[in-house]
């Protein structure tokens, strides 16, 4: 077992937001047959949303685009899906939350709350819903009072998600960290776009959208990398991990869990390969748990 | 991949609702129940089942069927796929009953010449609104026994294609393939459930689709968790025994819908 912000996972992967996190039965299949440590859902808001029009996801040969546009069933309507995923997927359940001020974030983390969710990770990083995600994440004041308006209605830990779409990211988690947070999670997507040329649209339905996949790893990295510097609550790592050794990297740039969303596409079970992959490689290299390895590459030069 | 740009060859008028656009592309290795993503551009991408390695056949209800419906041979649309899981082929000589509704029979008629390419007998139960509805009704017939079902009675048996197969003796088939409104796919279910042939029946499901690859979410099925555009669209009897099919199913943004 594996402490993260008081939770306890049975292995330090987790289910990224957004990616089959639409229904409890889904979060449940992650956790079991996936063999997650921790499942987190959707990002859910203030009022149903059906998201952009299609195309709202691509597969290119670096990564993903995807522009959903935070489709939600609204916080009642999902009640019933966290409720679900609560009591059948034998994992933390992390709900991931967003809102337009703060007012409206904590009024989703209060509606919620019936359903105990073990954590919530706050969705301040989407890179393409306008008024919403990253329009509040790139400012540290409003993420600051966010978080702290969050902190105030609940008491479970609280995780903020940050985008990578900043000059300064550590700017971001520091205001994260002020407003009273117990995690932050890097990355979500970086900002991109793809173009038809044989009809010269852009692909996506929003015309633009937010990278993820392989592509984003080395971004992620680095933006791990500097947020371990510069916090002192743990840093969850996320963008680009489809195999174990993409998860020590993480790790060893600072990440105290790892997060995965797209390599899903290639396979469910991806996160107890992963899970198996770093207990392996803490065997074979000696070390004595992984710990040890977490922010190790600060250690080298 | 990004959309492949495709050009209408041909479009046939299947009856006033339904229409079949040819293109000049083949997914020479489509599986029959295979879909692929069909992007009409500037308004929508929509899921369509494969009626041949290089047609769509398409029902016009909304914005973007009816914004297809305005394309002439010669102009283009994307296309992303084939994409799921499709019907599984028979062996041959083993009897297969395929049961189609509306536009349900798209995705069917692959899959019946490729059965019956492959040595297998093949019959349909095919169900529409009235007779000039019944789709691809020449395509079945070239290939078996069909019983044909229609609401007003224009055409076979007046009723629903679950009439048609209360008087079948399903137990004389190796398997049972069906595709159609969710109603009718739910009551067939329920009565091969009581024939207790279920292990020998594929459905092929529709469900709100987002990202089309398995990714996103949208479209898991209860109590399973399973993907409708990954791990389906087709899946077997035993893996729908107390799921949501015919109960409800989600709309875009997630919600619960009553079915
Ligand atoms: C696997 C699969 C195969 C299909 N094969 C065929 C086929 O061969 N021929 C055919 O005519 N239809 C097929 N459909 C149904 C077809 O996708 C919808 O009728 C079409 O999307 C309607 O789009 P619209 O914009 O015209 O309608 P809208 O006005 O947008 O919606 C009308 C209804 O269509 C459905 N729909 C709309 N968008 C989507 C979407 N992104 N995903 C799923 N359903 C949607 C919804 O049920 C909605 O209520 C298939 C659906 C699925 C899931
Ligand atoms: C289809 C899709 C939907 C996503 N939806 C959300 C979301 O609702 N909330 C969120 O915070 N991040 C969302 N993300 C971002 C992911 O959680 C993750 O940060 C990003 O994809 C990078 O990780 P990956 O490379 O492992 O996919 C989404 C990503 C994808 C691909
Ligand atoms: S539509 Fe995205 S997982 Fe099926």
């Amino acid at each position: 077992m594996y402490n993260l912000t008081g939770l306890e996972l049975k292995n330090p992967t987790i289910l990224a937001a957004g990616v089959l996190g639409t229904t409890g039965a889904s979060l449940c299949r992650v956790a079991r047959e996936g063999g997650a440590g921790a499942v987190v859902t959707k990002s859910i808001g203030p009022a149903p949303k059906t998201g952009h029009s299609n195309p709202s996801m691509i597969k290119l040969d670096c990564g993903f685009l995807n522009a959903m546009g935070l489709p939600n069933p609204s916080y009642p309507g999902f009640l019933q899906e966290l409720e679900f995923a609560k009591n059948n997927s034998a994992v933390p359940v992390i709900a991931s939350i967003f809102g337009g001020a703060p007012s409206e974030f904590a009024e989703v983390a209060e509606g919620l709350l019936p359903a105990k969710p073990d954590a919530l990770e706050l969705n301040v990083s989407c890179p393409h819903a306008e008024g919403y995600g990253a329009a509040v994440g790139s400012n540290p004041c409003l993420v600051e009072a966010v978080t702290a308006a969050v902190k105030d209605v609940v008491n479970v830990p609280v995780w903020v998600k940050l985008t990578p779409n900043v000059a300064d990211i550590t700017c971001i988690g520091n205001a994260a960290e002020s407003g009273g947070a117990d995690a932050v999670v890097a990355i979500n997507t970086v900002k991109g776009m793809a173009i038809d040329i044989e009809s010269g649209y852009p692909v996506l339905g929003n015309r633009s959208g937010g990278l993820s996949g392989k592509a984003v790893k080395p971004v992620a990295v680095k933006c791990v990398y500097d947020l371990y510097t510069a916090l002192e609550i743990p840093v969850i790592g996320v963008g680009g991990v489809s195999s174990w050794e993409d998860a020590v990297e993480l790790m060893m740039a600072g990440a105290a869990a790892v997060q995965v969303g797209s390599a899903v596409y290639d396979r469910v079970d991806i996160f107890s390969e992963i899970g198996a992959g770093i207990e392996a490689f803490l065997e074979r290299k000696g070390y004595s748990d992984i710990q040890k390895i977490i922010g190790l590459s600060h250690e080298m030069v | 991949m990004l959309p492949l740009n495709v050009t209408i060859t041909q479009i046939t008028e299947e009856s006033p609702l339904v229409r079949t656009f040819f293109f000049d592309h083949r997914f020479e290795d489509m599986d029959p129940g295979q879909f692929v993503m069909v992007w009409v551009r500037g308004v929508d991408e929509v899921p369509m089942g494969l009626s041949r390695n290089n047609s769509i056949t398409v029902q016009k209800v909304g914005e973007a069927t009816s914004k297809l419906f305005e394309l002439k041979e010669g102009d283009s649309f994307g296309l992303r796929g084939p994409f799921g899981k499709g019907f599984t082929l028979p062996s041959r000589g083993e009897k297969v009953l395929l049961i189609a509704g509306g536009v349900g029979a798209a995705p069917l008629s692959p899959y019946a010449e490729a059965a019956s390419a492959a040595g297998a007998e093949v019959h349909t139960i095919l169900g529409a609104r009235s007779a000039g509805d019944l789709l691809f009704e020449w395509r079945f017939e070239a290939l078996g026994d069909i019983y044909a079902s229609t609401d007003d009675g224009s055409k076979g048996v007046k009723g629903f294609v679950t009439d048609v197969l209360k008087g079948l003796d399903v137990a004389a088939y190796d398997r049972i393939a069906v595709c159609g409104p969710e109603i009718m796919m739910a009551s067939v279910f329920r009565l091969l459930e009581e024939r207790k042939v279920l292990e020998k029946a594929e459905f092929s499901l529709h469900r709100y689709f987002k990202c089309g690859i398995g990714v996103c979410g949208a479209c898991c099925i209860d109590l399973s968790g399973l993907r409708v555009c990954k791990d389906g669209p087709v899946f077997s009897g035993i893996q729908l025994l107390g799921s949501e099919l015919g109960k409800y199913s989600r709309d875009a943004s997630g919600r619960r819908i009553k079915i």
